[in-house]
């Protein structure tokens, strides 16, 4: 049993989320990844009193039904769900989405790169950030060469 | 950081402002950093339109007049501020504080180190982050306050 609040991957794409599954497995991370496909898929599990509210969300922005910023925007409203820090890990570059996203209170917007060295390093900053933040662990140090 | 908008330091205590202008130094970070000493004049700052609007904001809890967390009720209920990025660095290591202002969609609660040289390593994760990340342009209409201009336009 694990005491860590889990991490939880919003993301459509298959190929994405397998990648940052494999970033965050790279670089230790030992709290659990729960990974959900769209916004209403996180909803229900946010939403189930059953499963322990995650420590934080990682976000694609463009998914089916239930969107990024429309999750946001009813994560916001609801008082159980407001608290959880969002980090936008998209592959928009618009400013628009940018601005939509931090109004409603996200805690970072990190553009994904397509070359798995390049997203690794930003993964390791996103993890060593919200570990500072006292809500992510990591392992011991790894001896991986690519960081 | 990111860009190269000043960074809005709120802290009461000059010795801990000035730790953090040096560590900022020692990290080469070349933002300027505006200091207020509590949420009032943090805000009087930036609702001054000839002031440039900070990239993130740095806050302590604890303060005078009007604490971190007052602070954080009234920007983040204001359209032109709330976008802005806001870091709480406190030695609160209180779960109350930390609920509620994560609750008011604050971007990290960073619990300051007393020592100098862990201090730099953590302000070295902070400024790697909000350099990683992409920081909102404060002049820009959101979708929200451009539906509002056009409702406003119609009637």
């Amino acid at each position: 049993m694990s005491l860590l609040k889990p991490i939880l991957l919003v993301e459509d794409d298959f190929v994405d989320a397998s990648t940052a599954k494999q970033a965050l497995q790279d670089l230790r991370v030992r709290n659990p990844v729960i990974h959900k496909t769209d916004g209403e898929e996180a909803l229900e599990y946010l939403r189930d009193q059953n499963n322990d509210k995650p420590a934080m969300i990682l976000l694609d922005l463009n998914m089916p039904r239930i969107s990024g910023i429309e999750l946001l925007q009813i994560m916001k409203t609801d008082a159980e769900l407001q608290h959880i820090p969002v980090v936008a890990l998209t592959v928009s570059k618009y400013e628009q989405d940018k601005l939509d996203t931090f109004d409603l209170g996200v805690a970072g917007y990190v553009i994904k790169a397509v070359d798995y060295d390049a997203f690794l390093r930003a993964m390791d900053i996103i993890i060593q950030y919200w570990a500072c933040n006292g809500l992510v662990e990591k392992g011991r140090e790894t001896n991986n060469a690519r960081l | 950081m990111r860009d190269c908008r000043p960074i809005l330091l709120l802290e009461d205590d000059t010795v801990d402002a000035m730790t953090v202008k040096r560590a900022l130094k020692d990290l080469n970070v070349l933002n300027q950093l505006v200091r207020v000493t509590n949420g009032e004049e943090a805000l009087v700052y930036l609702k001054d339109d000839s002031k440039e609007k900070p990239c993130v904001i740095l806050l302590d809890l604890n303060m005078p007049k009007m604490n971190g967390i007052e602070f954080l009720k009234v920007a983040k209920a204001d359209e032109k501020l709330k976008r802005i990025p806001a870091i709480v660095l406190t030695t609160s290591k209180d779960d109350q504080d930390r609920l509620k202002t994560f609750q008011l969609s604050i971007a990290g609660f960073v619990v300051k180190p007393v020592d100098y040289v862990k201090f730099v390593e953590a302000m070295r994760i902070v400024n790697l982050y909000w350099t990683l990340s992409e920081l909102p342009n404060s002049e820009q209409e959101s979708t929200n306050e451009k539906l509002q201009a056009n409702t406003a336009g119609g009637r």
